[in-house]
């Protein structure tokens, strides 16, 4: 046997062998944590809408949307939100207090290396790619919208 | 008197003095009673999670030196390693010490590397007393290899927590105590494992490799050795390691353990089990060395196993290179 042969027969035992995550429960726990993550922000647009009655529906949503990045960029700096991530997986990660999470814990993380170096650099690290693809597919929709 | 992989020493150096420290959560494990010392916070003090791994380093030399009673003023050179870039850890904790300093990286397997070259030294009469240590801290290895500790991801169940905890021993020429009687060294290993979230199963093959040597070259059988410990393998790499083994039809017996796959409890949720420098530092320097001490157990081979990789050549898309280096500590006077 050579080596390459070797190690293709290698991986493919490992792969046989490596735990597997359970599958249910950790969807479960994702559906019912990004639904109570998705229930606070309608809620937030709902009680602005009540207590100011000539707020347009749109104004209220971004409000609702500032609302929810600030209480996960302060869950991640008390220290909370990791764990909230850690139970719930997707369901923390993908509404918008996962952005905001992965936009305060590198700057939380690396602010002793200094703030522009340290902090205002390693933001992006996690979100960077996330943002790069939002700009590029925007930029792809218009001009399809500008010609078509 | 080499032998192919494996040496023999001739004046076989005395570990006269053992001394190990740990974070809080290393320190509720099941060998929490058994360190020197368990840290009330990961910080130790300092400002940064680097300042307090390379304050760890320094605490665990001292310990050390203290307990094998030669003075400082008698130890001729520290052998350290750790793994932070340009290991910073150890360097600058041997800044604290005017004695000559060796760094040596061999990632995860450094605890070995820095005791076989240690007693070389002794055994070829260079030095009387060498200082052997090494540390890993949970908070530097996780942002210089993984994320942010805050951000809210979850943990795949092939990975390992890297553990905090520091080991550092004396080697003597002369004294009482368990003894360095030989070394394996061991070669690259690599298997093309690409996952960094299952460094166990990339360091296996390094360790089957370097048993297989050992037993070879020495024409022992496992029953030879009262604890035959490996390093940081966890749960599923060790498992992989006996079926490796068992292939070329060696059988470790009911005396391997490996300090990854026992670091935590179950509660304590680590997926496989811990990992670093300072799983097998810390375990050997408090355990293992105690058990020697009191002649519980007279004969260990001790494997720890290193991941040589880093973050850029992973990115870069290459595998992950393992090593695994043996050395036997007996007593016997």
């Amino acid at each position: 046997m050579n080596a390459k042969e070797r190690d293709l027969a290698y991986n493919k035992y490992v792969e046989a062998r490596i735990p597997k995550t359970k599958a249910w429960p950790s969807l479960f726990n994702s559906f019912w944590v990004g639904g109570v993550i998705c229930m606070i922000g309608q809620g937030a647009s709902d009680l602005l809408l009540y207590c100011f009655p000539g707020m347009a529906e749109q104004t209220a949503s971004t409000y609702a949307s500032i609302f929810l990045i600030f209480l996960a960029s302060l869950l991640t700096g008390i220290g909370v939100y990791d764990k909230i991530g850690k139970f719930a997986g997707g369901g923390s990660i993908v509404p918008i207090t996962g952005f905001s999470n992965s936009i305060a814990s590198p700057s939380v993380e690396f602010k002793n290396e200094g703030i522009i170096f340290g902090m205002c650099v390693k933001m992006f690290t996690i979100a960077g790619p996330v943002i790069v693809t939002g700009i590029v597919a925007s930029i792809l929709v218009g001009l399809i919208y500008l010609f078509v | 008197m080499a032998k192919r992989q494996s040496i023999y020493f001739y004046n076989k150096p005395v570990i006269s003095g053992s001394y190990s420290i740990v974070g809080p959560k290393e320190g509720q494990g099941p060998f929490g009673q058994y360190f020197d010392f368990v840290m009330e916070n990961d910080l130790f003090g300092e400002k940064t999670y680097e300042k307090a791994e390379r304050k760890m380093i320094e605490h665990v030399i001292k310990g050390a030196i203290k307990k094998s009673k030669v003075g400082a003023d008698n130890i001729n050179l520290i052998l350290s390693g750790d793994l932070l870039n340009q290991i910073i850890s150890s360097s600058y904790a041997a800044r604290q010490f005017s004695i000559p300093y060796l760094g040596l990286f061999g990632a995860c397997s450094t605890m070995a590397e820095t005791l076989a070259v240690g007693a070389m030294l002794i055994d070829g009469g260079f030095f009387n007393n060498v200082v052997c240590s090494t540390a890993s801290h949970f908070s530097t290895a996780e942002r210089q290899f993984r994320f942010p500790l805050e951000l809210g991801n979850q943990r795949v169940p092939t990975s390992q927590w890297t553990v905090t905890g520091a080991g550092a021993c004396v080697l003597s020429k002369e004294g009482t105590g368990p003894r360095i009687t030989m070394a394996t060294f061991g070669k690259v290993v690599d298997y093309n494992i690409r996952d960094v979230n299952n460094m166990g199963a990339a360091m296996a093959p390094a360790a089957a490799d370097t048993i297989l040597t050992h037993f070879k070259d020495t024409k022992r059988t496992p029953d030879y050795y009262d604890l035959i410990v490996t390093g940081d393998l966890g749960k599923l790499g060790s498992e992989i390691l006996l079926d490796l083994l068992e292939e070329k039809g060696l059988n470790l017996g009911t005396n391997y353990m490996d300090c990854g796959h026992v670091y935590f409890s179950r509660k304590q949720d680590t997926m496989c089990g811990g990992s670093g420098c300072g799983c097998s530092a810390s375990i050997l320097n408090s355990f293992i060395i105690g058990k020697l001490n009191k002649k519980e157990i007279n004969k260990v081979l001790f494997l720890p196993t290193g991941a040589l990789m880093s973050t850029t050549a992973s990115q870069q898309g290459d595998s992950i290179p393992g090593i695994c280096h043996a050395v036997v500590i007996e007593n016997i006077d």
